[in-house]
């Protein structure tokens, strides 16, 4: 049976499944039913300043894009951070905390880049006896137009401020929550490193608008006819957050940065493909809000089976393995050939993959041979770009098959090389010519 | 009264249950199940279904018109293509058209529902009153179309869309043919069949004539005398005859009548049906007189069909739901005479048969299966008159890819020609046809039709 224990930054949690700040940590109550139903940890709903706290609307937060049979794929909230009194929030903090010992538990902060405020909450969080801090420099809405949130996370030169403030005011370790919202992550990933952070998590939520109503012309959510960007979540920003957690995994001054991994995660693959890029643990909220805390058994089980399976003993024989192969697009073997092959076994003769290729790709994929119904790849015209692959609704049908060196490509009537080429070397590359020359 | 009692009565069961007995055989998918269903269609290229359709609907796209929340263009591409389109989703042996081609019987051996998107559609199209078509200028040639069937109907909608003025001549009281006459009044409940022929008339320019009949009121000549062109949708109004002793006798009835009577009978109580029923034939007539008749509270039907279950031509999808209501189905067995008491039936001797060489012959065991009703549902044959020479084949209308007939402005289409399955969507197909072609025809100059040889 695999170890799923987990270590992050130092918090030590029973699996490294956490609940990210967000709606399901806002309160005891809900916490609860998270430790009960298994979570490894949880990063309490953003706490704000001591004072009145902040206000809601009172209309819907929520807005969403859905797949096929309304399969929630991506959601985005309007919500901000938590607007319950800091007082209620640290003594249930402190009384969960010692309810359930073994479970991680972090803080998430929002105060204005004033360095008193940061002084002033730090010791109160402390006392609850918290296992670490997040500080939320990701929320797209509301509090960034305060200057908070995505508003600092932008700007790498504040992060490193309070970043800085945090360490020199608090034992407790420091995770810097990163929004996506920026055009080279590597930046504020870099600049909380240079504070001396203890780790980074991302991605906070991305700024969206998720649909139109096409009868009032306002955008969703709708608060009276009025709407607001959000932040997007869910299984559809997975692609863009994996993307950003192996920048970081890969970047020479932060790879040895620790990665809390948030994203779209929705099943065990998902936590496992962020471990591989890098992540040391992951955060979930979406597919919680959409299912419910007992996913967490599914993700658990999944996560321990595919391990054994595989022989993966500890989270440390697996986290950051496919960091390694994450290369610049200059790098990639040109003499890497693949061709798609479609198992006649398998085709429900569909015709997704011929119209795929033969409208906007390479036609070479037929639609009749001897006048039959048949669908089948002309390797003379197949570059392997993958498409009928991604459009094929039969899981398998169509695989990309790599031709082994020496093997004729019928495509461009040579054998396949067997050694690498890249890019940078590549005769049409005019910088490799200069260099030649 | 009940289901016990012998001889042939009316009012066997209670009220409710003939209510619960004839309601929608399949009840319409609401918004959301319509939603469901839609999304499991993959939007095939040069989709398999759409080439089982001998009507060519786009269901690919019809069905991602649903799936987006656009009904109305949806229901827009299946008249496009099937101006009954709503009577055809409640009728169509899908089993064996659309649905038994689509992918999904390969990927996982259940088809996307398309037989009843097809009829969320255009039921959301009936009841919002879109008419979608309106009859352009006109082109000042008349056609007279014979017979409001789902072949003429087809006809005439197609006709009036090109700007020609249509007159329908109808024989019976109202329009639909075999749609309001023929099919099992469970398959179209809430007069279904007459709120579609109101739909499709509304487009305009097509006056219908009813209780004129061909032969008996008219004649061909009379029309070509007086039309541009002339389409015959006169179905078959023939029934063939057992031929066999006491095929007269009180008792003794034509399936077809018995199921138009039924669709007509405001209340179902009042059409009598016999404690025991025998039903001769193996199609859809035979499977539709003896579901009902046990609906009406029959309390044994058996269908005696004279060659084996794969030769039925009832579908398979009709055989259980057969069996499914109490319907006893037995083959290989052929009626030798109707035996009478106090005349009126009591029984039919039967044979077995059996096939020798290939041949159909009877073994020569007899025995007698009680009965106090029988149906005769062993097909319906083509009866008309006024047709003067023209060119019949297998004993129906001989017609050319286009509908064409033997005589130069006159086509036919529909179960009167011989060509394609006796289905309402074929007759809808020829109708719309032949349409298009008399169009094809009116607007080039003067040349003649071209007769088939």
């Amino acid at each position: 049976m695999a170890d799923l224990r987990s270590t992050f930054a130092g918090i030590a949690s029973p699996n490294p499944f956490w609940l990210a700040s967000a709606p399901p940590t806002d309160k005891a109550y809900n916490v609860e039913r998270a430790f009960r139903a298994g979570w490894g940890g949880v990063v309490w709903k953003t706490l704000g300043s001591e004072g009145p706290p902040v206000v809601n609307v009172n209309g819907p937060r929520y807005g969403a894009i859905w797949g096929a049979d309304r399969r929630l794929l991506g959601l985005n909230n309007i919500e901000l951070i938590t607007d319950r009194d800091l007082y209620v929030n640290l003594r249930e903090m402190k009384q969960v905390k010692m309810n359930w010992p073994d479970r991680a538990l972090v803080a998430s902060i929002m105060v204005p880049c004033v360095e008193e405020e940061w002084k002033a909450i730090l010791p109160l969080v402390e006392e609850t006896g918290a296992d670490g801090i997040e500080l939320n420099f990701g929320c797209p809405h509301g509090m960034s137009e305060r200057g908070m949130g995505a508003a600092v996370g932008q700007v790498p030169e504040y992060i490193e401020m309070v970043v800085r403030w945090c360490k020199q005011y608090t034992r407790m370790p420091v995770i810097t929550k990163l929004t996506p919202n920026i055009t080279d992550i590597r930046k504020p990933a870099r600049a909380a490193h240079a504070g001396g952070t203890d780790a980074v998590s991302l991605i906070n939520t991305i700024n969206s608008i998720t649909s139109v109503d096409l009868d009032s012309f306002s955008p969703e959510p709708s608060i009276g006819g009025k709407g607001s960007h959000g932040g997007y979540c869910g299984p559809a920003v997975k692609p863009i957050a994996l993307n950003m957690v192996a920048e970081i995994a890969r970047d020479p001054e932060t790879r040895s940065l620790p990665i809390s991994g948030i994203g779209g995660v929705t099943t065990w693959r998902d936590a496992a493909e962020f471990l591989a890029l890098g992540a040391g643990n992951v955060q979930v909220c979406t597919a919680a809000m959409t299912y419910g805390f007992k996913i967490v058994e599914e993700m658990i089980t999944g996560l321990s089976g595919w391990m054994d399976a595989k022989g993966h003993r500890s989270l440390a024989d697996i986290v950051g393995r496919a960091v390694p192969n994450i290369t610049d697009w200059q790098y990639l073997n040109l003499n890497y050939v693949a061709k798609a092959r479609i198992d006649q076994d398998a085709c429900i003769k569909c015709g997704r993959c011929h119209i795929a290729c033969e409208d906007t790709s390479h036609q070479a994929i037929t639609q009749f041979v001897d006048g039959v119904r048949h669908f089948e790849v002309l390797e003379e015209e197949c570059v392997g770009c993958n498409l009928c692959v991604n459009v094929c609704p039969v899981d398998n049908c169509i695989t990309m098959v790599g031709l082994e060196p020496g093997t004729l490509d019928r495509r461009t009537g040579k054998p396949v090389d067997p050694d690498y080429a890249n890019w940078t070397t590549h005769p049409n590359n005019p910088m490799a010519r200069q260099a030649a020359e | 009264m009940g289901t016990t009692q012998s001889g042939i009565h009316g009012g066997r069961l209670a009220p409710a249950d003939y209510e619960r007995n004839f309601s929608d055989l399949h009840p319409p998918l609401d918004r959301h199940e319509a939603l469901v269903a839609a999304d499991r269609c993959y939007f095939c290229h040069d989709a398999p279904c759409v080439t089982a359709c001998p009507t060519a609907i786009d269901i690919p796209m019809f069905i991602r018109q649903i799936s987006t929340g656009n009904p109305l263009g949806s229901a827009r591409t299946i008249f496009d293509q099937n101006i009954l389109g709503g009577m055809c989703a409640r009728v169509c042996p899908t089993e064996t058209l659309c649905e038994q081609a689509c992918v999904r019987n390969t990927a996982e051996s259940r088809p996307v529902e398309i037989g009843r998107l097809q009829r969320h559609a255009t039921d959301v199209a009936l009841a919002a009153g879109h008419p979608f078509y309106r009859r352009p200028e006109r082109s000042g040639k008349a056609v007279a179309v014979v017979g409001a069937g789902p072949a003429g109907l087809a006809c005439a909608h197609r006709l009036a869309l090109k700007g020609h003025d249509v007159v329908i001549l109808e024989a019976r009281e109202k329009s639909g043919g075999l749609n309001e006459y023929g099919i099992a009044t469970y398959k179209t409940v809430d007069d279904f069949a007459q709120r579609e022929v109101d739909y499709v008339l509304s487009i305009g320019g097509i006056e219908v004539k009813h209780g004129v009949k061909l032969g008996r009121d008219f004649t061909l000549s009379d029309l070509m005398a007086n039309f541009d062109a002339v389409f015959l949708g006169i179905g078959l109004a023939g029934v063939n005859g057992l031929d066999v002793e006491g095929e007269n006798l009180a008792g003794v009835v034509d399936a077809v009548d018995f199921i138009a009577g039924l669709r007509q009978a405001q209340d179902k109580a009042e059409i009598p049906v016999g404690r025991r029923v025998v039903v001769i034939g193996g199609g859809m007539t035979a499977i539709d007189a003896a579901v009902q008749a046990k609906l009406l509270g029959a309390e044994d039907v058996t269908i005696c069909y004279r060659r084996g279950k794969e030769h039925m031509n009832a579908s398979p999808f009709e055989q259980d739901l057969a069996t499914s209501k109490g319907v006893t189905i037995r083959h290989w067995l052929q009626p030798r005479r109707i035996v009478a008491r106090e005349g009126r039936v009591a029984g039919v001797e039967v044979e077995y048969t059996e096939l020798r060489d290939g041949r159909l012959s009877g073994t020569g065991e007899i025995g007698i299966l009680a009965a106090d009703q029988v149906f005769k549902a062993i097909g319906q044959t083509f009866a008309a008159g006024g047709l003067a020479s023209l060119a019949m084949t297998g004993g129906r209308i001989a017609v050319d890819a286009d509908g064409r007939t033997s005589m130069a402005n006159v086509w036919a289409g529909g179960d009167c020609v011989r060509a394609g399955e006796d289905l309402t969507v074929t007759s809808v197909a020829q109708g719309r046809d032949a349409a298009e072609s008399i169009n094809r025809a009116l607007t080039a100059d003067t040349r003649q039709a071209v007769a088939v040889a």
